[in-house]
């Protein structure tokens, strides 16, 4: 996919994977809703866009929306008014490609039977967009959209929905193109990152490898974390904790349902991680691991300074005062030991 | 019936055939025009909107002049008509309804114009995200969602090009059977001190009035309390 475009000061150029989730992620104003509107065909902008060896947009030729194999999620409830539930999914499925899933398929991925006879206006907000969700899956999509799905809903009715969008991002072998503002919504959903400023690409690349370098968090902000895959080892059943084994070390966390042997996403903050000179094993803290300093941020936000710590292949961050910093005289090459006081398992 | 004769018969009749044709033309018209009106940012917006709205202030004898010069053999439209092999069509059922078309016009585009802003752009985008084309979209979105503005706008065609008076009187005159409409006809009575008959048509003129508006009124708190039920 090529998308050079100059209206709305947009001006992006990139190809996306075909079979992962990629969050265009950005500050609001950024033109990330624009760039989405423009590849799903509501809005036109000069430039060319390409799926696959499709030719959706070049010189005068623009596909119309309704003719390009997408499906769009929009930020707001957007179900018709005048149809119930069902009615909404019926209208999708009438329309759908050959290769959509059935209708039961997807009423139990986003749990919607109860929901089935109910009009748009008696249903939460939460309810409504998994709704919308479903509706956009049962037109069988070749490219999903969605523009930032969540932003409308408080925090419990976040909460709710993740998960499904979770499943749904996991399960589904179609692309996924999620525009978004949160840094958690992306550590979460994201595989790629593209990001945006002022209409521009200004970074894409792997989320943990951006969520490294530290530009999608507001450096010195609770956001800046990192995430790491790891495959659960071992099940403790009288502590109930999970071994979770990554190349560099391995880490004991709460265990909740996740299977013997499944690849986890694990998010620790950097504000989570403090730094010792020793592994002394009188401490709380569960997981403490030997690692080495490679890099100290040298913009220093107040009082704070982000090391990253090499374990093996992985990466981690940790955010430290300047005083600690100096006090302990760290310094980039030394080996030092993590103390990891919590550690989120994300998918 | 109710003591009218066969004249006063036949100018109701023609009356309700005047207004059930000119209220279906012009919801043919007013759909795309209303659609232009509602989503245009052309500079030609406010003089069309000027223009159809000008019947709403125009006294009918101002339109009915004019109308009358075209339709006439110098006119534009009578030449057109003359060279269709149609005639001139001052004075007949032809040229009632197209003044009746100019006079009704905003009553018909405003309600369905209305219907489409609040409407917004954002069903219409949802259908075709849906793959729905446009003319499925017009069918499926599009008419269920400004039902309530079709409907009005239909009655208010109806109700209003009943009592047209001035444009009538202009362009068709007073041709029983062809142009005498009910409130020609009601003139006629007056003109002619026969008030018992100019009551009874004045009286049915009311009812009738009285009715579509009762109708109205009776769909828009319909709607509303249908929304505080969630229906």
């Amino acid at each position: 996919m090529a998308f050079p475009g100059d209206k709305f000061a947009l001006d992006a150029e990139f190809s996306l994977p075909m079979d992962r989730v990629t969050a265009i992620f950005g500050p609001s104003g950024s033109g990330k809703t624009t760039l989405l509107r423009c590849i799903a065909g509501l809005q036109r902008a000069r430039g060319e866009l390409f799926f696959g060896d499709a030719c959706w947009q070049q010189g005068r030729h623009c596909l119309p929306c309704h003719r390009r194999p997408i499906a769009y999620v929009f930020q707001e409830a957007s179900l018709f008014p005048h149809l119930s539930v069902a009615g909404n999914l019926r209208y999708a499925q009438r329309r759908a490609a050959p290769q959509a899933p059935a209708l039961e398929e997807v009423v139990d991925l986003l749990d919607l039977a109860a929901l089935m006879s109910h009009r748009p206006d008696q249903l939460s907000g939460g309810e409504r967009q998994r709704v919308a969700i479903a509706r956009a899956l049962l037109i069988g999509p070749e490219l999903l959209l969605m523009d930032e799905p969540l932003s409308g809903l408080d925090d419990r009715r976040k909460a709710e929905i993740l998960p499904y969008l979770e499943t749904l991002c996991r399960a589904s072998n179609i692309p996924i193109l999620y525009v978004s503002h949160s840094v958690d919504e992306v550590c979460r959903l994201a595989d790629t990152l593209l990001m945006l400023e002022n209409g521009n690409v200004s970074h894409y690349g792997p989320m943990e490898e951006l969520l490294m370098q530290q530009v999608i968090a507001r450096p010195g902000s609770a956001d800046v974390s990192a995430v790491l895959r790891a495959r659960v080892n071992r099940i403790d059943e009288q502590w109930q904790l999970a071994e979770l084994a990554f190349n560099g070390g391995a880490l004991w966390v709460q265990h909740n349902d996740e299977a013997l042997g499944s690849e986890q996403r694990l998010r620790i903050r950097a504000q989570d991680v403090s730094i010792s000179l020793s592994a002394h094993g009188d401490s709380s803290i569960l997981n403490v691991l030997p690692c080495s300093i490679t890099a100290i941020s040298d913009e220093a936000v107040g009082a704070m300074q982000v090391l990253t710590l090499q374990l093996g292949s992985e990466r981690l961050l940790a955010r430290l005062t300047r005083r600690s910093i100096d006090h302990l005289g760290l310094t980039v090459g030394m080996s030092v030991f993590a103390q990891i006081k919590s550690v989120a398992i994300i998918r | 019936m109710m003591g009218f004769d066969s004249q006063d018969m036949t100018a109701l009749l023609l009356t309700l055939k005047l207004a059930l044709v000119v209220t279906v033309l012009l919801l043919v018209i007013s759909t795309p025009l209303a659609w232009w009106l509602s989503r245009s940012c052309s500079w030609l917006r406010a003089p069309v909107a000027a223009l159809i709205t000008l019947p709403l202030i125009l006294p009918p004898t101002v339109l009915g002049f004019y109308l009358l010069l075209a339709m006439g053999p110098e006119g534009p439209i009578g030449y057109l008509s003359e060279r269709l092999g149609i005639g001139s069509l001052a004075f007949s059922f032809t040229g009632l309804v197209i003044g009746s078309l100019f006079y009704s016009l905003p009553f018909v585009v405003q309600p369905i114009q209305n219907a489409m802003e609040s409407m917004g752009e954002r069903p219409f985008e949802v259908a075709a995200t849906l793959r729905a084309g446009p003319i499925d979209r017009f069918f499926t979105v599009l008419l269920p969602l400004c039902r309530t503005g079709f409907i009005t706008a239909a009655v208010l065609g109806f109700a209003h090009t009943l009592g047209e008076f001035g444009v009538v009187l202009m362009i068709g005159g007073n041709i029983p059977g062809e142009t005498q409409v009910l409130s020609v006809q009601l003139y006629e009575h007056v003109e002619a001190l026969d008030y018992p008959r100019a009551h009874r048509l004045a009286a049915l003129m009311l009812a009738l009035s009285f009715i579509t508006m009762l109708l109205l009124h009776g769909l828009r708190s319909g709607k509303r309390s249908a929304k505080v039920l969630g229906f």
